[in-house]
């Protein structure tokens, strides 16, 4: 175990010097072909990678691709801020069902709808935050977790949106740039969803790189000493948890666009564990840890079929199993440098 | 909204209520205990209590009762019950012990932070539930009728039968016994004093890892009992069954006030007086949805409870 931590430790620190000693240039040309690489792995046609029973291009769109939005939303909530949220699916659960509902019963078509779907789920995260994040963490976690479980019941009892049968003939988005997004083919779905996970991606790195990132850090390690040191951590836990459920709610209404139906049996509270064991074995806090995390478990139980049918047993052990031996997950946060000299 | 059907049974509906509290007493008691010497809820309770609903399914399965039998004479009866009591008690407690070594312990040694606990604890959970749906093959595993339910006693629109006497007895004289336990024997001196201080306790030779043991044997104990009274009352059970109960319990407990016995015991008749007649004016679909909305603003107007938390606003 501690050759394992080392080894992936000196990896990490390996790029970590290259990437601080390169210049510019060089930076540019590796996220450019990096990026490339990423758009085009549904061209690939690789029997190594390919996944039997669904199509390797419907396995990047779901769970890949959308594993990795909604871990890197989590991860603002649970990793960075170190908030608890058990009920992230309730998030996911709202951008669907927004995008659902207008998409049927208004004009305004997939790119429209979108602002709403991000808004009604920041919305839900102010109401539910306002008051839950007063609590402690412990009294939070079983409050995400009822709310999670809530927002599904709700959504089984409300006939005007479906009831159990949820709702059908949901429209695909309107093409954009000469792209079609058709039923049968995922691959323009995985690039939609692709383009919006940089953006995310780039939007969370510059927040924590600013006040907001060292607020959500203060509050992480010590929320009473973060307090007293005059970090207002009500309000930036209220915006890591506003943050974290507006991509949820993106994230979702990506996903009701592309599968045309949705019932509320689709966001049951193993999606949110699901999620939050990407966040917990990639490693909290690290964006790229918890995007490798959901691609590793996104993929696994798509490759090894025998896998898929336990993949909540499997997940759940994995995070027992990782608090005990590797609790900052595979590829750990870095720490900042006036937090280093503080060893642990 | 429709009260006609609370007002024509409102006393029954309130033995209901009574019945259903102390069922979850019973569980919310695991929480707050753990809750005592650990400060930390423990999230795989509910699996605790669903594995003891198991325990019981199986023992029933091995008398071969297939639901059309007569029912059984009330002293043939009892004395089965008492069985089922002893073997969830068993196997329910034996579980919670299991857990807190496996996904308590070494975090605890460690000084792991609290967010480890919680997500070991979830994950645990999780792998219970799913351990069990794959082996209950995701069915509602049904309870034979084993006791006459009919009323043997009437009066206005109280209707007593013989499975919720049992179960209000029964719960009484656990609780009787559970209040001689804490307040009456070393053990119970011993849960006290960790509750109390941890620190201090170690000084004076309290030996913490086993009065925690003893404590997490002590809920699931509690936990497996309440779950034979379950199977007698609703006479059902599924993987996932502990999810509900467990939300219900636990919040009971933070209404009572969490980490303190006696507040459990009046949170879980409370809610379940609440949950029961909330559902005859709003319907039974909307009855977790209250439970949830009264955990919210608990917590939100009086997060220590009806009696107080045992170590207010303390936020490690």
């Amino acid at each position: 175990m501690a050759l394992m931590k080392a080894s992936s430790l000196n990896l990490r620190d390996k790029f970590g010097d290259w990437w601080d000693g390169a210049n510019p240039a060089q930076r540019t040309i590796f996220r450019i072909v990096l990026i490339g690489i990423f758009y085009a792995l549904p061209m690939l046609n690789n029997p190594i990678i390919d996944t039997p029973e669904t199509s390797f291009s419907s396995v990047l769109f779901y769970p890949l691709v959308m594993f990795s939005l909604m871990a890197v939303g989590l991860n603002v909530v649970v990793g960075k801020s170190g908030i608890l949220d058990l009920g992230y699916v309730a998030f996911f659960a709202i951008g669907a069902y927004t995008h659902a509902v207008m998409s049927i019963h208004t004009p305004l078509n997939f790119w429209e709808i979108l602002p709403f779907a991000m808004g009604f789920a920041m919305l839900a995260g102010l109401i539910l935050g306002l008051p839950a994040l007063r609590l402690r963490g412990d009294y939070l976690a079983i409050i995400t977790l009822g709310f999670g479980e809530i927002v599904r019941i709700v959504a089984v009892n409300t006939e005007a949106i479906g009831g159990s049968a949820g709702l059908t003939d949901i429209p695909g988005p309107d093409s954009i740039f000469g792209v079609e997004f058709t039923v049968m083919d995922p691959r323009p779905y995985y690039w939609l969803t692709l383009t919006l996970l940089l953006v995310v991606i780039w939007g969370v790195m510059r927040l924590s790189q600013r006040k907001p990132g060292r607020a959500w850090e203060a509050i992480r390690e010590d929320e009473d000493v973060a307090e007293f040191m005059g970090v207002a951590t009500l309000k930036y836990k209220l915006w890591a948890f506003i943050i974290g459920g507006a991509v949820g709610g993106l994230a979702g209404a990506i996903y009701a666009s592309q599968i045309r139906s949705i019932q509320p049996e689709l966001f049951t509270l193993n999606l949110s564990i699901m999620i939050l064991a990407c966040v917990v074995f990639g490693g909290m806090g690290n964006i790229w840890g918890v995007i490798l995390g959901a691609v590793i478990l996104g993929y696994a139980p798509e490759k090894l079929r025998f896998l898929s049918d336990y993949r909540i047993i499997f997940f759940g052990l994995l995070m027992v199993v990782m608090m005990n031996i590797r609790p900052n997950g595979l590829l750990p946060r870095k720490k900042r440098e006036h937090f280093q000299e503080k060893n642990k | 909204m429709d009260f006609s059907i609370l007002i024509s049974n409102f006393w029954s509906l309130g033995l209901d209520g009574l019945v259903v509290g102390a069922i979850y007493a019973l569980i919310s008691l695991g929480y707050t205990l753990v809750y005592g010497v650990l400060r930390l809820i423990n999230f795989a309770h509910s699996e605790i209590f669903m594995i003891g609903t198991m325990a019981v399914y199986l023992v029933v399965l091995q008398f071969g009762f297939t639901g059309y039998e007569d029912p059984l004479p009330l002293i043939k009866f009892i004395g089965i019950f008492l069985l089922f009591a002893t073997v969830a008690g068993i196997v329910s407690g034996g579980s919670a012990v299991l857990l807190e070594i496996v996904a308590y312990r070494r975090l605890r040694n460690m000084g792991a932070s609290r967010l480890s606990s919680l997500i070991s604890a979830i994950g645990a959970s999780f792998f219970l539930v799913e351990v069990f749906r794959k082996i209950s093959d995701s069915k509602n595993l049904d309870f034979p009728r084993l006791i006459n339910k009919d009323p043997f006693f009437t009066a206005g629109t109280l209707y007593l039968s013989a499975d919720k006497v049992l179960v209000l007895v029964g719960a009484t004289i656990i609780f009787l016994i559970l209040n001689r336990i804490i307040n009456h024997t070393k053990l119970g001196m011993g849960i006290r004093a960790v509750s109390q201080d941890e620190r201090t306790a170690i000084l004076m030779g309290v030996n913490v890892n086993r009065i925690i043991s003893y404590t997490f044997l002590l809920g699931g104990v509690l936990a497996g009992v309440g779950s034979a009274f379950y199977m007698v009352f609703y006479e059902t059970t599924k993987a996932n069954v502990g999810f509900l109960v467990g939300i219900s319990a636990f919040t009971a407990a933070v209404l009572g006030g969490i980490g303190n016995v006696r507040g459990a015991l009046v949170g879980s008749f409370a809610l379940g007086l609440i949950q029961q007649y909330t559902s005859a004016v709003l319907g039974y679909n909307w009855r977790d949805v209250v439970t949830f909305v009264i955990l919210v603003l608990v917590l939100l107007i009086k997060p220590t409870g009806l009696f107080g938390e045992a170590l207010q606003k303390a936020r490690v």
